[in-house]
């Protein structure tokens, strides 16, 4: 398997896509008990809530989920063993942990990343009319899945 | 074995109610649950309160877990404590650190409950 640095270094970041998809299926799984299903399984709807994670050193880039509020709300009722419309002011919190968790199970699955990358506390940003513009826009690795029919989309942005 | 009480150190509320019922769904009885969102807030808890075990996040604001530990070497409510450190944070590095500092033990998030006893239940029953 390519390190980190070689693989940024050469821009190949596309191999690392089952990778990704590895370390959100497990989030899910261990902390949600829930399966995420392949995206043409998911309703298109409003993706209104985007959550932040960053990445520095051997690898720079952003790590984000974009999905509905409604989906959101059902990751954090999931999370806490509560009803979704019990959720209240711990929907960002539970959001933010999520893609945290994800970052970090995806970088100590890229060989050499477990002791050369620190990620940044997470943001949420909720509503859709915004642009994201980052240094690290240079290669985009999406993933698309689908979480109890919401569609839910992972990004890695890198610096190459 | 005995109820215990445990102090839950992470700067997600969300983080702290899921580790506590990651807990008890190990098996592990909790007479007493203290939560402090960094290494500030948990040294004032345990100024007050003894503990039997401690879960700690590595990154946290203000203090971080890995200062924390090494504060607990003269908190005598901590004394008798099993420090685990429970976060993303998975490097060998900060695992080797806090390990040298005195956390007894390591559990990467996410995790299970299956994972959650397997790491804890050892300590206490050693302490019993």
């Amino acid at each position: 398997m390519k390190t980190a640095r070689e693989t940024s270094a050469t821009g190949h970041h596309q191999a690392w896509a089952p990778i990704l998809e590895v370390s959100l299926r497990e989030v899910f799984e261990m902390m949600l008990s829930s399966e995420l299903k392949d995206a043409d399984r998911a309703q298109d709807g409003p993706m209104d809530m985007t959550s932040m994670v960053g990445l520095a050193g051997q690898l720079c880039g952003v790590l984000s989920i974009q999905c509905s509020q409604e989906a959101a709300k059902l990751m954090a009722s999931k999370m806490l063993g509560i009803e979704p419309q019990q959720v209240g002011p711990e929907l960002c919190d539970a959001f933010g942990e999520i893609c945290n968790m994800v970052a970090g199970n995806f970088k100590n699955k890229i060989s050499g990343l477990g002791n050369g990358c620190i990620l940044s506390v997470p943001t949420v940003i909720s509503g859709n009319d915004y642009s994201l513009h980052s240094s690290a826009d240079s290669d985009t690795l999406e993933v698309r899945m689908a979480f109890e029919g919401n569609s839910i989309v992972t990004s890695l942005r890198v610096q190459a | 074995m005995n109820s215990i009480q445990a102090l839950i150190v992470d700067d997600s509320a969300v983080m702290r109610k899921i580790v506590e019922r990651a807990v008890r769904q190990a098996g592990i009885e909790l007479s007493k649950v203290f939560e402090a969102g960094n290494g500030v807030e948990a040294l004032a808890v345990l100024a007050e309160n003894p503990v039997d075990l401690i879960l700690c996040d590595i990154n946290m604001p203000v203090m971080d877990g890995l200062e924390f530990v090494k504060q607990l070497s003269g908190v005598a409510n901590a004394k008798q404590a099993a420090v685990v450190m429970i976060t993303t944070e998975g490097s060998e590095s900060h695992v080797v650190q806090a390990i040298s500092l005195g956390a007894k033990g390591y559990i990467r998030k996410p995790f299970t409950p299956d994972q959650v006893r397997e790491h804890i239940v050892p300590l206490l029953t050693v302490k019993a």
